[in-house]
């Protein structure tokens, strides 16, 4: 099992907007360079894409959450 | 000297890259604030590793590092910021001198420690002058490489600006003489220009709470969120405005600490506004701008009064830190 970090720090979201869906959702088989969340920070929303492929098999933030560089998002099944 | 195409391919762009040098100085009083690194010192070291001259146009990135290809022979200098760094996916050194071929790409991982890397690449970044600067200033879109943060896919032009005799590849910089990124940063500042606003129990607030850095924090400013401050009641004067937050308007020092809501003071930084009638607490002094740069969204700092003649030693000190550095590196090259 991996994990996909998110490089910068902020705000976390897993959807692209309030009243969409989210990204992704815990059980989904997602491919590398796929978006599964967005960090807010400096005024922008900034994609978190997987790094590799795999099944996600579960979220370790919440929306909302406050993030720091490297910190585990999800993990990851190959 | 070789052949050179002189340019730098930007393979990815990073989070928030621009090209930065000492700024853009005598336009404040227009409104242009100067831009240019905002950690200068880890700037004017990374020039130094690679030979440029003082001053010449480096990268700065935030957060996330560029991916770079080169397309002829440079030296090349990381400092800043900590983060693992390769090139051709072999771990380099930072704060040191690396060659690099046409083909070889340097790239980062996730930083370590800081905010801000800078990378210096022999030659500078040859972007245009604009108004006496190499500097971005990307709200108005000027200077820079086309005004903005670098995009996948830009070609950097690269100069021929070096100096005679460039500190030889693999010259290094001692742990001693970089600088701390420690987890709460200290910012020593000077008091005013209008303290007389808020209260002095929200004075004492305001230098003993450890302020977290939100994520509104960029080269504009960083918004502080842990404490509030409370106003003095008054009548406003002509001009001032009924918010108890405003004054009549003034120009902001750059590092000047504003109020604007009574709680989340903003630090005013390097592309901020340059006038307006928030009441500024205090000032950061010109020296601890360069720490407050590595301080990262999640991070915290602390506000120390200092008077005018401690804040020009600091400015002293690093002079003469730099020097050292200066030093250290010609004594290396006459070494090898």
């Amino acid at each position: 099992m991996t994990t996909i970090k998110t490089a910068m720090p902020g705000v976390i979201y897993r959807r692209p907007s309030p009243e969409e869906e989210p990204f992704v959702r815990e059980g989904e088989t997602i491919e590398e360079g796929q978006t599964i969340a967005l960090v807010e920070v400096m005024k922008n929303f900034n994609e978190v894409k997987a790094d590799q492929s795999g099944r996600l098999t579960r979220f370790l933030v919440e929306d909302g959450d406050e993030v720091a560089i490297s910190q585990d998002i999800a993990e990851l099944e190959d | 000297m070789s052949t050179r195409n002189g340019e730098v391919v930007v393979v990815g762009g990073g989070l928030h890259t621009t090209v930065q040098d000492t700024g853009r100085d005598g336009y404040y009083s227009l409104g242009i604030p100067p831009s240019g690194a905002m950690d200068r010192f880890s700037y004017r070291v990374a020039n130094m590793l690679v030979g440029n001259p003082d001053g010449a146009a480096a990268l700065e990135a935030t957060y996330v590092g560029p991916t770079l290809e080169f397309t002829d022979d440079r030296r090349v200098a990381v400092t800043g910021a900590s983060a693992p760094v390769t090139v051709n996916g072999e771990p380099v050194p930072t704060w040191q001198t690396v060659a690099v071929r046409a083909g070889d790409v340097l790239s980062f991982s996730m930083l370590t420690a800081g905010a801000r890397p800078y990378i210096a690449i022999s030659g500078g970044v040859s972007v245009p002058v604009y108004l006496g600067a190499r500097s971005t200033y990307t709200l108005t879109g000027l200077g820079g490489f086309e005004g903005r943060r670098l995009a996948d896919g830009d070609r950097l032009p690269l100069g021929e600006e070096e100096l005679a005799d460039p500190p030889e590849v693999g010259s290094t910089v001692e742990e001693a003489l970089r600088p701390d990124l420690p987890d709460v940063t200290l910012l020593r500042t000077m008091i005013g220009l209008c303290s007389y606003r808020v209260t002095e129990e929200s004075m004492r607030v305001f230098t003993s709470t450890e302020w977290k850095v939100t994520k509104d924090a960029d080269r504009i400013g960083y918004r502080l969120h842990g404490g509030r401050f409370d106003f003095v009641d008054r009548e406003p004067p002509h001009g001032a405005g009924s918010d108890p937050a405003n004054v009549v308007d003034l120009g902001y020092p750059l590092g000047s600490i504003q109020v604007p809501g009574g709680d989340e003071p903003i630090v005013l930084l390097n592309d901020a506004v340059t006038a307006g009638g928030y009441a500024t607490v205090g000032t950061v002094i010109s020296t601890d701008l360069d720490r407050i740069a590595q301080a990262k969204t999640g991070d915290r700092v602390r506000f120390e009064p200092v008077d005018l003649r401690t804040a020009l030693e600091a400015r002293a000190d690093r002079h003469a830190r730099l020097e050292r550095v200066r030093r250290a590196l010609r004594e290396q090259g006459a070494r090898a």
